[in-house]
This record gives structure tokens, C-alpha cells and sequence, in this order.
């Protein structure tokens, strides 16, 4: 029934425009004795101020946005090392397309304009200039030869892997539609795993090869937690199909691959508790706690039940589309200090002691 | 100005007259402006397929699991309640995508202007084969119909995102999209492929061998430069596709492990060993990137005509337009990297990519520039086709720069797979491109229908498009910076996106706005076929080949001889003559010198 007055609604918008269009255009074709379609003076000046008009349009959802969601991007608040080069990048790439979209959107918009058209004016012959060209040529090879350097730079960094610096060795296990965490035990050295190896009934879940011996003191857990301060290095893996392992507070993503390992390494630098506490994470949390509160009363009335207060955690995200729960697919990420930890690898279980013999 | 053309076409008068029926001028038809509706038609109702699943999809992005009507209404048993499915979402997702990329902006937008325009302004009876231009539209045709069955197959379409990596779309088992839709897709793809690599081996013989006396490469408008350069992307990389699409045909139903390897799923082990999901990355973006610019480049061209028509004014710059549209094909075939900079390969390889994908931004940004100053100091008549070009250049930047962001490797890594990046490419190729489509569709359609669009309801559709366009994809970049995944069919399971709900529904509004208003259009178009006003034979005073022509259609384009081309497509305005125009086919007067361009 809705749809259908929907349409009826929408149909009679039609004819209404169509009627207004119609008494538009005889209204003009009394006035100006021209071709059938095509713009007159009267067209050109109406358009030139609502390109005018636009532009304006454009500079205000530009700073609405700004003003409104600045504090949504993820720009300045980066939990890891190397996060901190990404977005000083970031903010300086930003700082060049804002400079190059104002300045060519004001051209554009201001010479439709100042150009609209009148009967009996010509235009300039203007077909060619080989210096302007040049110039505008020679310009973006600066700007873009100084980010390519950069970027370059940034993610030859971030992608190099320190060995030397003993990172702490994770694995990040991805499967239809959850994530599990894999550790190297106390000789920080993942055991060979492969998914052919799988044996649910034995609970050997991540196909572990149970005879080497660096895999007997694995540990496997539904949480990743990082001690802060330390590289850790992430080896990928997938059993299924692809994902994606994104970290977006760590400035980290990298694909899950089936039959291949990839890897990606940062250090973490704030812990979890340290970021809760950050001003603008309080505001964060603050603004999203307010939305809950609204939403509750909302469900509370329909008598479904109140959601949860919300704490601020670092999230494991899927990325790569991967199926059904693909929008439900995390992991809850905990930095700690070194103690909290070492207390947290005790309480789990090894390997040799999970399986089911 | 030596250099003429060897013309094939004979100067006298073609018209002899086969006794045509109703089904080889308005079915099979040979006439490639009759193709060119064909293509349009199609096209245009493959486009509406297409913004109806979108305004689905926002409406469930911005009210996750509220039931709904139109649900109920359009998505049957995938809808109970009213309440949308999460596997269909997805499906949206990949259909909508596949759609609009192929059907729409490649077929519906190549495949009409490159059939309308080519032989028209080159100067030449008809394309080099009829033929097999029909053959390319009628297998276009089946392609469209099976992409639309597939819609209806009981386990769901395709699924698995509109660049279907493997293992997702290549295991029935992973999602249910991935049996028998998933078929159906590919068969439609290959169909389609093979219906591109005809019109374009077409579209470049005919480029090469069918242009008028003197009608050298140097005098051809630059809409035939981008159609040609496109074919000539499209003969390069289509085939790509098609092997990775034939080798994902044989992982899926004859067991070999192409895309395949160490699979566990649902409580078993697969048999596939050895191969990798990631060649299948490398072979669809080989195909994947050039393809944007498949899409973007006739756009361009397009509104490089229009823009100097309806600004009066030369082209600026026409060596340069011609030089950066060489320069982006052939950077075009060397940047499919950056779609997988995380996707597991070398990081070496990633430095390389990064490189050869900013390198596109100095021929894009050359081009945005000579647009600009193609405006400058000239006489512009604001037809909807005009607004329509200007609103092309404008989104073409905006989205143009965050390529910048995405290009760099480094910064990708953050922003990869995010909204960021579906607000990059609706802008710089989604929007830009349809803008194109209709800048053209205002601009050729005397031509195409003998009868002019209604403008003021162009101005309607155009100035209600435009700011829509910018509702919805400009704050989508701000969401995908908060780092909001893509394809999520709910965001309601993160609590840490709450904040970012309000912003959806904005978004959501602007595009069912948006949406509704080509409405107005559509019924410009399918009304004024009928009760449009009759259309002078130049309504725009442009000076290329195609206005020469009588507006009734004929067979053979020109009653008597073709028309000889004496100077370059953009004399506007140029000193000398009273009128603001001079057509190709005047010849230059005494002295006069034709522009050394």
C-alpha cells in the first residue's frame, strides 16, 4: 500500500514538473525568437550564478565536513611507530589536494561565470600556448616527485622487517568468520602449521604439525595481546578464503592468503588503558555513549533489551570481502605493559596441553 | 597538412535503396545509429538495474535491519519481512558494481558514442563491418539478459564483490552466491568480452582506413581520439580477463588449481595445491585498471567537444589533450598493482606501482588545466550538456586528488578497502563518467532522435545530480578515514562506529534524492522521442562532420558526396569570419593559414 501511494506521489511530482516545465518554456519562446532547446542569454545568466552558486556549495560541505566530522579520520592519534609517519603523510598530501582542489574548483566554477554566454559577444581565439602548457606540466612533476620520495621512503620503512630487533613473532589465523591468534611460546618461534593438519576431534584446530617440537609450546587465543613498546611481527594466514587483517588504530592492514604467509610488523606504543584516558578518545567515547543511551530508550520502548555501555578496545577487522558474516568478523586487541603480559601468556594454554588424545 | 587519409569511401552518392523491414532496421540492424540507440537503450536500462541496488544498499546502510518495502517489493524471499538478507547485500554489492562498470559505462557509454560518432564525424557511410557491429551488440544483448537471470537463480547471484577473487567466488561452499550465479556471471563476462573485442577491433579499423579526404589524424575531433585509444586499451587488456576468467571457469568445475591451494573449509580439506588467489589479483587488475580508463577516457573526450562547442572557443591545447590521452593509455597498462598493494606481493613491487600511479596524475592534471582554460575568455552557452561537461571536470578533480592518497602505497595501507576508496572511484570514475554519458546524451541526441531534449528539465536533472553527487561522496571520504570497511552489511555489531551512523544516513538521503531525480530524465528522454521539438540539422553551430548531416537518418550518412575536411575540428571564433564557427568542410579561404596545432 505504501509503495503504491509512494508512486502515486512520485507520478504526480512528474506532472506537476512537467506542466511548470511547459509553462516555462512557453512563457520563453513568447519573449526570444530562438532555436528550440538551445540555452538563450536568460539560461546562460541564471546558470552562471548557480555555478557561482555551486562553487559556494562545494567551499561549505567542504568545511561542514571538517567542522562536523573532523575528528572522525584517523589522523593524529596512531598507536604504532611507523603510524606517526603515515599520518604526518597523510596531513601533508591532504594539505596539496586541499590547496589544488580550492584553487582549480574557484577557476572552474568563477569562468562559467564570468563567461556566460551573450548574443553578439565572440569568444577569444585562444588555441595554444606552449609555455602555460609547460608550466602546468612541470608543477604536479615537483609536487607529486616530492610525495612519490616520501611515500617511498615511508613504506620501504614499514614494510622492511627488522629481524634483528627480535619482534615478537604472531601469528593471525583467518577463518569463515573469526580470527585466532597464534604465539610462539617461550622460544618465540611458531611450530610449522599447515591446514591439511587440521583434526577437529583432536582439537588441533590450526593444523599444528604435532611433531615438531617449537610447535609444542604454541599458544592459540581468541584475543591478541601486545606488550606495548615491543616490534611485534605478524605472519598471516588464511584456511579458507581471502581476508583482510586490518588494525586501523595501528595504521596496519595486510591480506590473508590461503596457501601463502604474509606478514606486516609495527610496534604498538599506547596501551590500551593509555588511549582510553586520551582526550580525545573520552570525547569519543563520550559521543558514542550518548547515541547508545538514545538508542536504548528507543529499544527499551519497544521492549527489546538496552545495549551495553561502550569501552573503547583496538580492533581486528576483516577487510576483504569474505562471505556472509563478513560484517561481523573481529578480534578485540589488547596492548599492555610488559607485566600484564608476561601474566596474561601464563594463564594459557600450550599447545601440547590442548590437544585431545 | 599533407598527410591526408586514403579514403575507402566512395564520393558518390550511396543512398541506393534496399527495402528495408521492420526487423533489419529497428533488430538487426547494420546502421550503426541504430546500433548506437541499441546500445543506449540497453545500457540505460541496465543503469537503472543498477541505481535501484544502490538506493537499496544505502537504505540498509543507513537503517540496518529495519524492515523495509521496497525490500519486500523488489527482493522477494531474500527480504523476509521486509528485513534485508545479509548474503544479498552482498550480492547488491557485486551486481551493482559489475553492472555499472560494464554495461553501463563501457557498453552503454563506448558502445553508444563510439558507434554514433565515429563514422559521423570521420566522414565515412557506416562503421568498417556492419556485421560484426551488429554481432558486437547482439552479444551484448545476451550478455545483459544472463547478468539478469542471474539475479533470479535459487541459491542467489554472484556474490562475491564485482572483482569476484578467488576462493570466495570460486567455492559453491564459501557463499551461496558461488554456485550457480557465480556461473552465470562469468558466461555473461566472456559473452561480453567477446562483444567488446569486436566493437573495438571494429571501432580502430575503421578509425585507421574509413576517414574522408583529408581527414588526417591531426584534424580528427577528439572525442574519435579517446573512442580509439579506448578500443585500443580495451583490445589490450579485455583478453586478460577473459583467461583469468576461463582459468577461474576450470578451478571451479574441473578441478584444477590455478587460483587454488591449502583450503580448509566446513570441516574438509580440498584437494587444490599449489596455486594462488594472487595471480588472480595480477590478471583481473591487468585488465581491472585499464579499465577505468576505458570508462573515463570516451567521457573525456566527450567533454573535450562539448566544453570548445559550447565555450566557442578552440580546445586548449588540442596536441597536448591528444598527447596526455596517448600518455594515460599507456600508463594505464602499467599501474594494476596498486589495487593490491596489501595483497601480499613483493613490497618491492608496491615502490614500483606507487611510482607509475602517481606518474597519471601530470597528463590528468594537463588535461583538467586545458579544460580550465578552454572556458577562459570564452562565449559559453550553458546547455544542459554544458553544465554537464563543467560538472565532469569539477568531480573529475575532486575525486581525482584522493587518488593521490591512494596511489602512495604507505598511506594506502590505512585506507585501503575502506569508504575512502568508494568515494574515490564514484567520484573520479562513477560519477565523471556518467556525467560524461549525459553531457553526451544532451549534446547527441538531435542527432540520435532527430528532436531536442527538453532543457529546463535538463537543468533540473543536472543541478539536483550535481549536489547530490557531492551529499553523498563527500563525506564518505570522512567515514572511510575513521576506518569504515566497505561491504559491511551492517556496521551495528562495532560500537566504535556508532558516531559514524548519522553521517550514513545523510549520505543515504542525498542518494535516494539523487536517484529519484533521474526520473526526470528518463522521462525527458523516452518523451521527447516522441513530442520532443524538432530539431534543426546544427542546433549547437559545431563544426564537425556530424552536423553536416541531414537530421532524418539515412542510410550511408549523407545523401550526396561525403564532404571533404579542409581544417582542424575547432575553428571557433576564429578571426576573420562573422559567424562563430567554421565547419571542417569549409574550405580555408585565401591566405588563410590553418592553425599550426
Amino acid at each position: 500500500m505504501t509503495a503504491l501511494l509512494t508512486i502515486i506521489v512520485l507520478v504526480f511530482i512528474l506532472i506537476a514538473i512537467w506542466q511548470m516545465v511547459k509553462i516555462f518554456d512557453l512563457a520563453q519562446a513568447k519573449n526570444e525568437n530562438t532555436t528550440a532547446g538551445v540555452a538563450t542569454d536568460k539560461d546562460n545568466t541564471m546558470n552562471g550564478y548557480l555555478m557561482m552558486g555551486f562553487l559556494a556549495f562545494i567551499y561549505i560541505i567542504t568545511i561542514v565536513c571538517f567542522v562536523k566530522y573532523g575528528d572522525l579520520p584517523l589522523m593524529s592519534n596512531s598507536a604504532s611507530e611507523h603510524g606517526q609517519t603515515i599520518d604526518s603523510l597523510m596531513v601533508i598530501t591532504m594539505i596539496v589536494i586541499f590547496f589544488v582542489q580550492t584553487v582549480t574548483q574557484f577557476l572552474l566554477h568563477y569562468f562559467a561565470f564570468k563567461y556566460k554566454g551573450e548574443k553578439g559577444k565572440k569568444a577569444l581565439f585562444f588555441a595554444d600556448n606552449n609555455k602555460l602548457e609547460a608550466i602546468w606540466t612541470i608543477i604536479p612533476v615537483i609536487v607529486l616527485a616530492g610525495l612519490i620520495i616520501y611515500g617511498l621512503n615511508a613504506w620501504i620503512t614499514i614494510m622492511g622487517v627488522d629481524e634483528s630487533e627480535d619482534p615478537l613473532i604472531v601469528e593471525l589465523y583467518a577463518q569463515q568468520f573469526n580470527w585466532k591468534a597464534r604465539y610462539g611460546g617461550a622460544d618465540n618461534t611458531l611450530g610449522k602449521a599447515n591446514v591439511r593438519l587440521i583434526d577437529i576431534d583432536r582439537a588441533n584446530i590450526l593444523g599444528l604439525d604435532e611433531s615438531d617440537l617449537s610447535a609444542q609450546d604454541d599458544v592459540i587465543t581468541t584475543e591478541l595481546h601486545l606488550p606495548v613498546g615491543r616490534p611485534v611481527l605478524f605472519k598471516m594466514r588464511s584456511q579458507d578464503v581471502l581476508h583482510s587483517a586490518y588494525m586501523p588504530h595501528f595504521r596496519a592492514q595486510m591480506n590473508c592468503v590461503p596457501g601463502m604467509i604474509t606478514q606486516f610488523g609495527f610496534t604498538p606504543t599506547v596501551t590500551t588503558a593509555d588511549m582510553r584516558e586520551t582526550p580525545q578518545m573520552q570525547e569519543k567515547i563520550t559521543r558514542i555513549n550518548k547515541i547508545r543511551v538514545e538508542k536504548s530508550e528507543k529499544l527499551l520502548a519497544k521492549g527489546e533489551e538496552a545495549l551495553e555501555r561502550y569501552e573503547f578496545d583496538y580492533l581486528l577487522l576483516c577487510n576483504k570481502i569474505c562471505g556472509k558474516s563478513h560484517y561481523n568478523m573481529q578480534m578485540k586487541i589488547v596492548v599492555e605493559t610488559q607485566e600484564e603480559y608476561d601474566a596474561w601468556v601464563k594463564e594459557q594454554k600450550e599447545f601440547k596441553n590442548s590437544l585431545i588424545n | 597538412m599533407s598527410a591526408h587519409a586514403d579514403t575507402h569511401a566512395t564520393d558518390d552518392d550511396h543512398g541506393h535503396h534496399h527495402k528495408e523491414t521492420f526487423v533489419t532496421k529497428y533488430i538487426f540492424s547494420q546502421d550503426h545509429k541504430m546500433i548506437a540507440k541499441q546500445y543506449l537503450v540497453t545500457g540505460t536500462i541496465m543503469g537503472v538495474i543498477g541505481v535501484l541496488m544502490s538506493m537499496m544498499m544505502r537504505m540498509q546502510i543507513a537503517w540496518p535491519e529495519e524492515p523495509n518495502v521496497l525490500f519486500e517489493a523488489l527482493l522477494g524471499k531474500w527480504a523476509p519481512d521486509g528485513v534485508m538478507d545479509a548474503d544479498i547485500y552482498l550480492a547488491l554489492v557485486t551486481i551493482h558494481g559489475t553492472i555499472m562498470v560494464f554495461f553501463v559505462l563501457t557498453a552503454g557509454l563506448s558502445g553508444t558514442f563510439s558507434n554514433l560518432l565515429i563514422p559521423l564525424q570521420i566522414g565515412a557511410r557506416d562503421m568498417a563491418s556492419g556485421f560484426l557491429n551488429m554481432v558486437s551488440y547482439w552479444l551484448f544483448f545476451l550478455s545483459s539478459v544472463i547478468m539478469v537471470i542471474s539475479l533470479f537463480v535459487e541459491a542467489g547471484p554472484a556474490a562475491a564483490g564485482w572483482t569476484i577473487y578467488p576462493p570466495l567466488s570460486a567455492l559453491p561452499m564459501a557463499q551461496g552466491g558461488s554456485g550457480m550465479g557465480m556461473t552465470l556471471w562469468l558466461v555473461s563476462m566472456a559473452i561480453f568480452i567477446a562483444s567488446s573485442l569486436l566493437g573495438s577491433l571494429n571501432y580502430i579499423v575503421t578509425v585507421i582506413n574509413l576517414r574522408t579526404k583529408g581527414m588526417s589524424m591531426t584534424r580528427l575531433p577528439l572525442t574519435i581520439w579517446a573512442f580509439f585509444v579506448t578500443a585500443i586499451i580495451g583490445v589490450i587488456s579485455f583478453p586478460v580477463l577473459l583467461s583469468a576468467a576461463l582459468l577461474l571457469i576450470m578451478d571451479r568445475s574441473f578441478g584444477t588449481s590455478f587460483f587454488l591451494s591449502d583450503i580448509f573449509i566446513q570441516g574438509e580439506v580440498l584437494h587444490y595445491q599449489g596455486g594462488s588467489p594472487v595471480l588472480f589479483e595480477h590478471l583481473f587488475w591487468f585488465l581491472g585498471h585499464p579499465e577505468v580508463y576505458i570508462v573515463i577516457l570516451p567521457a573525456m573526450g566527450l567533454v573535450s567537444e562539448i566544453l570548445a562547442s559550447n565555450s566557442r572557443k578552440p580546445v586548449f591545447g588540442y596536441r597536448a589533450m591528444i598527447a596526455s590521452i596517448l600518455a594515460i593509455a599507456f600508463l594505464s597498462t602499467i599501474v594494476w598493482g596498486h589495487h593490491m598493494f596489501i595483497s601480499g606481493m613483493n613490497p618491492f613491487l608496491g615502490s614500483v606501482f606507487t611510482f607509475t600511479t602517481l606518474l597519471i596524475a601530470i597528463p590528468s592534471a594537463v588535461k583538467a588545466f586545458n579544460w580550465i582554460t578552454t572556458l577562459w575568455k570564452g562565449n559559453l552557452q550553458m546547455n544542459p550538456a554544458m553544465l554537464f561537461s563543467i560538472g565532469f571536470v569539477s568531480t573529475f578533480i575532486t575525486g581525482g586528488l584522493t587518488g593521490i592518497i591512494l596511489g602512495d602505497s604507505a598511506l594506502d595501507i590505512n585506507v585501503h578497502d575502506t569508504y575512502f576508496v568508494v568515494a574515490h572511484f564514484h567520484l573520479v570514475m562513477g560519477i565523471s563518467a556518467l556525467y560524461g554519458m549525459f553531457a553526451g546524451i544532451y549534446h547527441w541526441y538531435p542527432k540520435m532522435f532527430g528532436r531536442m531534449l527538453n532543457k529546463n528539465l535538463g537543468y533540473i536533472h543536472f543541478w539536483v545530480t550535481a549536489v547530490c553527487a557531492y551529499g553523498v561522496f563527500f563525506p564518505m571520504h570522512f567515514i572511510g578515514m575513521a576506518g569504515l570497511p566497505r561491504r559491511y552489511y551492517t556496521n551495528s555489531n562495532f560500537p566504535l562506529f556508532d558516531d559514524l551512523a548519522n553521517v550514513n544516513v545523510i549520505i543515504t538521503m542525498f542518494a535516494l534524492i539523487g536517484g529519484v531525480v533521474q526520473i526526470v530524465y528518463l522521462y525527458n528522454f523516452f518523451i521527447s522521442i516522441f513530442y520532443g521539438k524538432k530539431a534543426v540539422q546544427n542546433p549547437w553551430k559545431s563544426t564537425t562532420l556530424e552536423w553536416t548531416a541531414p537530421v532524418e537518418h539515412m542510410h550511408g550518412n549523407w545523401p550526396g558526396a561525403i564532404p571533404h575536411v579542409y581544417r582542424w575540428p575547432y575553428d571557433y571564433s576564429k578571426p576573420g569570419y562573422d559567424v562563430d564557427f567554421v565547419p571542417q568542410n569549409i574550405p580555408l579561404k585565401d591566405g588563410e593559414e590553418e592553425l599550426q596545432h
